[in-house]
Parts: C-alpha cells; structure tokens; sequence
C-alpha cells in the first residue's frame, strides 16, 4: 500500500510541479520581477534621511529586508526558473503525499473526486485560511520577523486543519463546534503585523499579486488530489 | 500492475483499519511535510534563494 501511495504521490505531483510552473510563468512570476525592480529601486536610493519625515521610523524596517550579502542565489533567467521548477516539483510531490496519507488514514474510497475533495479542503487549510493573517507577499513588502510569521503560519495550518477534519469529518455536534472555534483561535491571537503598511510597489501590483497567487495555490493542491487520487485508483486495482 | 494490488490488500484484505494501512497513512503524511517544510520553509539561505519564487508564488512567509 505504501508502495502505492508513494509512487502516486511522486506522479501526481511531479504532473501539478510542472503544470504550475507553467502557469506562475505567465500569473505570479511576472509580478515578483516587477516587484523586485522597485525592491532594488528603493534599496538603491540613497537613504532620505533629511528629507523624509517618517524616515526615523521606517528605515530600521526596511534595512531588514535586504538580502543576504555573498549568499549564494541563483542567476536570473534559465538557473532561476530551473529551480523554481525543481521547488515546485517538490511541493506537488509533498502536497499529493499529504493528501494520500490523509485519505489512506481515513480509509473509504480513494479516487480522482474524492481526491479533489481532500485538495479542496487542504487548499482552505494550508493556504486560504493562514492568507487571512498573513497575505501573499511580493518581494518587498515589509513584514515581521521571518522566524515569527513561519511559527504562526505553521501553527495556524495544524489548527485549520485538525479544525476542517473535525467539521467535516466528525459526527457529534459539539466535535462540530469545537472544529470551527480550533479554525478561529490563530486569528483571534493573530498574526505577527508588519512594522509599517507602506510597500515601495505600486498597491494594485500587490493586488493583483494576492490574487494570483492564491489561485496558484488553489491549482497546487487541486490538481495534486485529483491527479494522486485517479493515480492511486489506478495503481491498487480498484476501479 | 499486480504487484501493486498485491502490496495494496494484505491477507486481511478488509476495509477495516488495518495496523498497516495507518503505518502507510502516517509514513505519506511524513515524507510529505518533511518535503513541504524543507522546501517552503528551510532557514539556510541557499534553500531560501533556490526557493525563492516558489515560495512567494504559494503565498507562504518568505524573507
């Protein structure tokens, strides 16, 4: 069976790997080198100390944002989106792993819809519900400490989804209940706020770019279900 | 593709939850969050600039 689940999840989500890469190419990939072209603008420009009103209190806050000095990275065109390939073919495999050993604990009937279903439900609680607290964000964008915001994200996917199973999941009303209020708490402490709400890229940018990305992350987890689901169905034999 | 049907139902063969098929659930579960946190969210910078794309394109806390 773990045979099975493994080979699935490879296939599935090397299949969603590549079709996302294709699809950020043209929605959020656009908009993260648009982003960076004003990052670097705004890095560049020399430090309006004695111009800038709020300059006291903001300069501190985007000092953080620089990138690592002498870090190695990877040069912009081919080198870069082969590695933004390779990442992407590793979070189709880890989302349709996911999803699959989630169904197999469940047990019942693996296939192409009930795999959707399960990637519906793991795009609202991996994604859709920690964007409330935390947006996407393009290159540039303030925010707090890196190490804070991953903690939060973390800890609010583990609720959303605990929360989502018992919802949808669990008989009893009361399992019900306390499903809805395990999805609440992370927003009522809330997540880490950024030290200041202006960005150096234009608002609509960072518009369109929450919207793409989220339904990057939609696709992600939908076709990474579907296709583990029908994949899984085909390989154990059970039509 | 026998070989699969095999290893997918046990001399059990039931619907029941079998002692393998939870061990089978919890180790997809596993291998599937160690890719997603070493991908999405991996401290060292290599991983960090390797990713970066990925990373904000999913929407997930970068930088």
């Amino acid at each position: 069976m773990l045979k099975s689940i493994i080979v699935s999840a490879f296939g599935a989500g090397l299949l969603a790997g590549a079709l996302l890469t294709a699809v950020q190419f043209v929605t959020t990939e656009p908009l993260i080198l648009a982003g960076e072209v004003y990052e670097k603008a705004a890095d560049a420009a020399p430090a309006p100390a004695a111009t800038h009103e709020h300059a006291d209190a903001s300069a501190p806050a985007e000092a953080e944002h620089h990138h690592e000095e002498g870090a190695w990275e990877p040069a912009d065109g081919f080198e870069r989106s082969a590695y933004t390939l390779i990442a992407n073919l590793l979070m189709g495999v880890a989302v349709s792993a996911v999803l699959l050993g989630a169904m197999t604990l469940r047990g019942g009937r693996i296939d192409a819809k009930t795999g959707l279903l399960w990637g519906v439900a793991g795009f609202f609680a991996a994604s859709l519900l920690p964007s409330l607290g935390l947006s996407p964000e393009l290159p540039g964008t303030a925010a707090a400490e890196i190490g804070s915001r991953q903690m939060w994200w973390l800890g609010t996917v583990g609720a959303s989804a605990a929360g989502l199973a018992l919802v949808l999941l669990a008989k009893p009303w009361w399992s019900k209940a306390l499903g809805l209020l395990l999805a609440i708490v992370p927003h009522v402490i809330g997540a880490p706020e950024p030290p200041t709400l202006e960005a150096a890229y234009p608002a609509v940018l960072g518009a369109e770019f929450v919207v793409a990305s989220l339904v990057v992350s939609a696709l992600l987890w939908s076709v990474s279900g579907l296709s583990a689901g029908w994949l899984f169905n085909r390989l154990s034999g059970r039509a | 593709m026998t070989e699969f049907r095999s290893a997918a139902l046990p001399a059990s063969g039931s619907i029941a939850r079998s002692p393998s098929r939870v061990a089978a659930g919890l180790a997809a579960i596993i291998l599937g969050l160690v890719l997603y946190i070493g991908t999405g969210f991996a401290a060292p910078s290599f991983i960090h600039n390797a990713t970066h794309d990925t990373r904000h394109a999913f929407g997930l806390p970068c930088h």
